[in-house]
């Protein structure tokens, strides 16, 4: 068996594997189900209600979605210009700590200036993460996948120092937890009564900007062009480096904004539990959408339904969440192989 | 000869079809090839010459025909089958692993990786005897890395002479040659022929297809739309049929050389690589001037490419523009200076494929009005601009939205060419600008680059092809090892004087006269 370049594939060929991967996902996780000795059909139908059968499950399901669509954004930006950024976990903290740190109490402002000010200081700091790989790797070569990614360990053991430490809640049994957020450090809900809160309206804005600067700006060409064809872009008198740098401010903001919609949004305090690996999700949810700003959101609603309808399911049947995570899998890998179908035929001997 | 019995056919295609979606790339293409015989493939890019070879190799599978060797069929995708068939390939990119030596990477492959060891003695006696035959010497024992070009082809030869190849195919093999290396594989190939051997040789060189063929094929969109034998035709009539129409050579009057308009004095830049650096270098570009720089491929080229084109800074000495030494030296500050840059391999520096056509045309422009304000594009300025491209260079596309790597290599030189034409550029660094394009697209390029040095600009031609350099300068320099030969006025240097020159002979000379 080989493959061969399409030329100019068609439309049915370019929708058609993605679709077929979904389905075989199906496919394999009811297996998997009936191997866990349960009806497949049933737990499928379980994990669909789990996750938008009812006001409240679709609410928790766009809860989930927020952080995955900021750091699944982040993800995408670096990686459409070729920046691996492996740092998203980081960079998540970097802007949830910003906002455990001014939320409680240090700055008693009113929510319309604290709520923007805390936002901005916190993508600050998950720029400034990211700032220090991109130049390592712009200056001196150093590959960022090692570095970002063992950055995300550092920053984690330094969040447990401070939530041991100086951070600890007084009031907090003894647990490390930081103290909670004064009322106006915490974003409102969009609806009264519903637990929904603006974190999901911010991504949502968030995507269409990021959009946006892919598009129509020349920031957004430059990015493109440095990931799609660094040599080219550099001949042209593309600042291959200054695009890369601004890259990183970027993707290291957004990733940040993941931690602050969390704590601002959801938590109201900072532990070590406040992300179940959302930077490294973001990165499955940024190839689903193919990198693309606003694929993003259907990709985090998607992954984060497949979340929520899983533990729901749990609960109900008995069988091990673990077959979200198998599910999550199954169907990145199958979109990888799905989106090499769409532009390589194979023939077979 | 043809005429003879069907046993001394050596290998036959019969309508061989192969198509890529919508392209036919192979249109019931068949071909005979006798015992002891050369056969000159031709065609324009795009013809369907390497898609050809690819199936024969096993690289492709054809979705109809047959191929035969020596009579039997040859299963279909399957390379091995055909080397062990008797069928060897010379490609253009050499595939050889440099930290190897010649012994090494001519037995790779040949004995069972179960076999403990190699016989080293018989493959040294064996790889001696044909390099005896073939006139193929090349030390055994040398590191492939430390080859010249002409050798390591002379290993990709013998890589398949060492396997028992019947049947050599060659792909632009004389691409990377000078004159005199060319002389010695002509030598070679009909030493070949001699010992019974069939070559099917591609090449764009038409006085290199008459030398050296029996009978000359070309394709045409994919269809053989000539065969017959080489004594019967001629250069012209070869160019004719392979464009399917008149083909016009420019005709080059000589240039009114102007005022200097870039030089370098004293220029020296680091080596890199296997790749000699520039050694103080002294250059005159002058206006109304087209100045032609001969050599071997990777002799320094690039680096002189990249210095004019603002991609590396001297090292020691200056470069200057209108006599006024330039500091500050960049990609951008070189566009900003009026420099026209056609980079040498327009794959991988002069577009990005994946881009349409109008985010390729405004690569060098896209932070200047009308193209953007303030950090916003203007796509409809861009789609404009690509528009005019496509219109005034005559870009054969579907339209601005296309991307640009469904464009064949002359479109795309095309589109490149308009990009950095339509500002009238004062100076143009065109580094191998017509390399694999078809005769039309040659044509069409070269008329350019001689109305831009009618017109006052001031053009430096990159070329490895002698004809070429020969054709259009109106000054010729020859690089070799980073150094650079006294200038030579039109007309007064034979080829074969200029190849003296390109193997490093005289540049002593060259550089006392100069202090």
């Amino acid at each position: 068996m080989r493959l061969e370049p399409i030329a100019n594939p068609s439309l049915a060929r370019t929708l058609a594997p993605p679709a077929l991967a979904l389905t075989a996902t199906v496919v394999i996780a009811s297996l998997l189900a009936m191997l866990a000795g349960a009806n497949p059909f049933s737990v499928l139908g379980l994990i669909l209600k789990g996750a938008f059968g009812s006001k409240f499950a679709v609410l928790e399901t766009l809860n989930r979605a927020t952080p995955l669509i900021f750091t699944g954004l982040a993800i995408a930006v670096a990686f459409r210009a070729r920046l691996w950024n492996i740092g998203a976990e980081a960079q998540l903290y970097a802007g949830a700590l910003v906002v455990a740190v001014l939320g409680a109490g240090i700055l008693d402002w009113p929510a319309i200036l604290l709520l923007p000010t805390m936002a901005i200081l916190a993508m600050i700091a998950g720029a400034i993460l990211l700032l220090i790989p991109a130049l390592l790797k712009v200056r001196l070569g150093v590959d960022e996948v090692v570095t970002t990614l063992l950055i995300n360990f550092i920053f984690l053991l330094f969040v447990s120092m401070l939530l041991e430490g100086v951070l600890k809640d007084p009031m907090g049994m003894g647990w490390p937890k930081s103290p909670r957020l004064i009322p106006e450090a915490r974003l409102p809900r969009i609806v009264q009564g519903l637990r929904l809160h603006w974190g999901f309206g911010l991504a949502l804005i968030a995507a269409l900007i990021v959009w946006v600067i892919s598009a129509r700006t020349t920031l957004g060409y430059e990015m493109r062009a440095v990931g799609l064809n660094r040599n080219a872009a550099e001949f042209a008198g593309i600042p291959v480096g200054r695009v890369l740098i601004k890259t990183a401010l970027l993707s290291g903001g957004l990733a940040a904004l993941a931690g602050f919609s969390e704590v601002a949004g959801l938590k109201g305090n900072l532990t070590l539990d406040l992300s179940p690996g959302f930077g490294y999700t973001g990165i499955i949810v940024a190839m689903l959408a193919l990198l693309n700003p606003l694929g993003v959101i259907a990709a985090a609603l998607f992954v984060a339904g497949i979340f929520v309808g899983a533990d729901s399911m749990s609960r109900a049947v008995g069988v091990p969440t673990y077959l979200a995570d198998i599910m999550l899998a199954t169907a990145l890998l199958l979109m990888v192989v799905a989106i090499l179908l769409t532009r390589f035929r194979v023939i077979r001997e | 000869m043809p005429d003879d019995t069907e046993a001394q056919v050596v290998l036959r295609l019969d309508r061989i079809t192969k198509t890529f979606g919508a392209l036919t790339a192979n249109d019931s293409v068949s071909l005979t090839l006798q015992k002891g015989e050369v056969i000159a493939l031709l065609g324009e890019n795009g013809a369907g010459k390497t898609t050809l070879m690819n199936i024969l190799f096993g690289q492709y599978t054809a979705d109809s025909g047959r191929v035969e060797v020596m009579g039997a069929a040859l299963p279909p995708g399957n390379p091995r089958a055909a080397l062990e068939a008797g069928v060897g390939m010379v490609h253009q990119h050499f595939t050889l692993a440099e930290n190897m030596t010649v012994l090494e990477n001519v037995t790779l492959g040949t004995h069972s990786l179960c076999a403990l060891g190699l016989d080293r003695a018989a493959a040294h006696a064996r790889l001696a005897q044909l390099a005896g035959d073939f006139g193929l010497s090349v030390d055994p024992d040398a590191r492939v890395g430390a080859l010249t070009v002409g050798e390591r082809q002379r290993v990709e030869i013998l890589k398949a002479l060492y396997r028992d190849a019947r049947i050599l195919i060659l792909d632009e093999p004389t691409a990377v040659l000078t004159p005199q290396e060319t002389t010695d594989l002509f030598d070679t190939l009909r030493k070949a022929v001699a010992l019974g051997l069939s070559i099917i040789f591609i090449s764009h060189k038409l006085h290199e297809v008459m030398t050296i063929s029996d009978r000359v094929v070309i394709l045409r969109h994919g269809k053989v739309v000539h065969e017959g034998a080489t004594s019967g035709t001629d250069r012209r009539d070869l160019a004719d049929r392979m464009v399917g129409g008149r083909v016009t050579v420019p005709k080059a009057a000589p240039g009114i050389p102007g005022a200097p308009l870039l030089s370098l004095r004293d220029v020296s830049t680091p080596d890199r690589g296997n790749a000699p650096g520039l050694k103080a270098l002294n250059l005159t570009l002058s206006a109304g001037q087209i100045t032609g720089l001969a050599g071997v491929s990777g002799n320094g080229q690039a680096a002189l490419a990249d210095l004019v084109g603002g991609m590396i800074r001297p090292a020691v000495g200056a470069l200057a523009l209108n006599d006024a030494e330039v500091l500050h030296w960049t990609p951008r500050a070189a566009i900003h200076a009026g420099i026209a840059r056609i980079p040498e391999d327009r794959h991988k520096t002069g577009t990005i494929a994946d881009f349409d056509l109008s985010e390729n045309a405004i690569l060098e422009t896209y932070r200047d009005a009308p193209f953007s304000r303030h950090g916003w594009m203007n796509w409809r300025a861009a789609r404009d601009f690509a528009a005019r491209i496509i219109t005034s260079y005559d870009v054969r596309c579907p339209g601005p939205a296309t991307r640009i790597r469904l464009l064949s290599g002359g479109n795309m030189q095309k589109l490149i060419l308009g990009r950095v034409m339509e500002g009238a550029p004062q100076i143009i660094l065109a580094n191998q600008p017509v390399r694999g394009l078809d005769i039309g697209a040659v044509n069409y390029v070269h008329s350019q680059l001689l109305a831009a040095r009618d017109r006052g600009a001031a053009v430096l031609l990159i070329s490895e092809d002698l004809d070429e350099i020969m054709a259009l300068s109106d000054v010729i320099h020859v690089i070799s090892e980073g150094r650079l030969s006294p200038p030579f006025a039109r007309g007064t240097m034979s080829p074969a004087d200029l190849g003296v020159w390109m193997t490093g002979e005289g540049y002593d000379e060259g550089a006392a006269h100069a202090s």
